[in-house]
């Protein structure tokens, strides 16, 4: 039971990796990914709502008709995502504010329907608690992997300090600027798809 | 006039929903692999757009934000239900989609079938909803604007979805390295095209 449960939260990490191989969630995922710090926000909301959604879809399932489960599902979701707006906006006000639309978008983000429609819907409520937890925890390491490639060579930061030193500028090192545009996030995810399927042969697609 | 001609036009280019905000990601990937199928998906897209962004405009103007309510009494005057907005927005989305998902059903019986689960999905579309919480965000002024904006971002999102869908046909006939094949050259291509649209950067009519 327990391995079963450890499988639930280690699959989504990599081999059954929402952003890589699902193709779920790149909605709302690469707008975000300019900062380290919004991305690491985004990733923690993302991971929390996706959790909590699952544990409650799951415990509601036996009672939801079918036919209304789609705007259940809507309303559960958006009051998580309600409340997570709040808090965001009463703690970390800046990163609320940099974040914009972006918050409110959880409530589309394919990764949750996605969770709920194949997974909460027919299983017991600590299991799907925990997948809602691996895949958001699946869909951050992603965020968190393309906004640390972007923000240092980018910006030449990381977390908003300064790492690259004064001195390579000096030499004539100059920050990447095309990095910062949002079409390069879509490329750099391009490229983690390649070098995580030419390590796992399974993955590739038939022709 | 001219600032609504504008904004149909920025909405379009500059600000289009899927190179500058990657609204509508997982549709616009997974409905791409032939011209006819997401030229029918674009334009549904564009019409629940062009509905529910000035709807939302009108309840977000009449009934959320702040001082919104003095129609009703003058003591509501500080009532800001704004916080409701996501629930209210995701509602009349999910009913605008139903709407359309009967119509077509009715008329389009071919594109009914091809579009399958995705024709309900648009409800969950992050571009529909997006257009709503950028049409809050941004702040029109009147409904001509927020329509515009709806529709302007409607035809970008559906020009996308075509040019993506287009260039993936001919890519099948190529050779690209094993790994890549599918969705990773998809994602290098919509970045490219996403740098071309770049070049419209600036225009202000």
């Amino acid at each position: 039971m327990a391995n079963k449960n450890l499988k639930l939260f280690v699959n989504p990490l990599n081999i059954d990796n929402p952003i890589l191989v699902q193709i779920l969630g790149i909605c709302s995922a690469l707008a975000i990914t300019v900062q380290l710090k919004a991305a690491f926000v985004m990733a923690v909301s993302v991971t929390l709502v996706t959790g909590f959604a699952n544990l409650i879809i799951s415990l509601l399932r036996n009672s939801i008709p079918s036919r209304i489960r789609i705007i259940v599902q809507l309303v559960v979701i958006a009051s998580l995502v309600i409340i997570v707006d709040q808090i965001l906006k009463a703690y970390v006000y800046d990163v609320s504010k940099q974040l914009s639309v972006f918050v409110g978008l959880i409530i589309t983000n394919c990764i949750i329907m996605g969770r709920l429609e194949a997974f909460a819907m027919g299983n017991k409520p600590l299991p799907s608690f925990i997948d809602g937890i691996g895949n958001g925890v699946g869909y951050g390491i992603i965020l968190i992997i393309v906004a640390f490639i972007r923000e240092l060579f980018g910006a030449g930061t990381i977390w908003g300090i300064k790492v690259i030193p004064q001195s390579f500028y000096e030499m004539g090192y100059q920050n990447n600027g095309l990095i910062i545009l949002p079409p390069m996030a879509l490329i750099i995810v391009g490229v983690l798809i390649w070098v995580q399927r030419s390590k796992m042969k399974e993955l590739i697609e038939k022709k | 006039m001219q600032e609504i001609l504008n904004i149909f036009v920025k909405s379009i280019f500059i600000d289009n929903m899927i190179f500058a905000y990657f609204l509508g990601m997982c549709s616009y990937l997974a409905v791409s692999k032939t011209v006819d199928t997401s030229a029918g998906l674009g334009l549904a897209v564009m019409f629940v757009l062009g509905i529910t962004v000035p709807v939302d405009y009108l309840i977000q103007e009449h009934l959320l934000s702040k001082g919104a309510l003095t129609w009703i009494s003058p003591s509501y005057a500080e009532v800001d239900l704004s916080f409701l907005s996501f629930i209210i927005f995701i509602a009349v989305i999910a009913s605008m989609v139903q709407l359309v998902e009967m119509i077509v059903e009715k008329f389009a019986p071919a594109l009914y079938n091809s579009l399958g689960i995705f024709l309900p999905l648009i409800a969950v579309n992050c571009a529909i909803l997006g257009g709503s919480l950028f049409m809050q965000e941004r702040e029109y002024e009147n409904i001509w604007q927020a329509t515009s904006f709806g529709l302007g971002s409607g035809l970008g999102w559906f020009l996308a979805i075509v040019g993506l869908a287009a260039i993936r046909e001919k890519i099948r006939y190529s050779n690209v390295p094993a790994p890549l094949r599918g969705i990773g050259i998809t994602f290098i291509v919509t970045g490219l095209m996403g740098i071309a649209f770049m070049s419209f950067m600036g225009i202000k009519l």
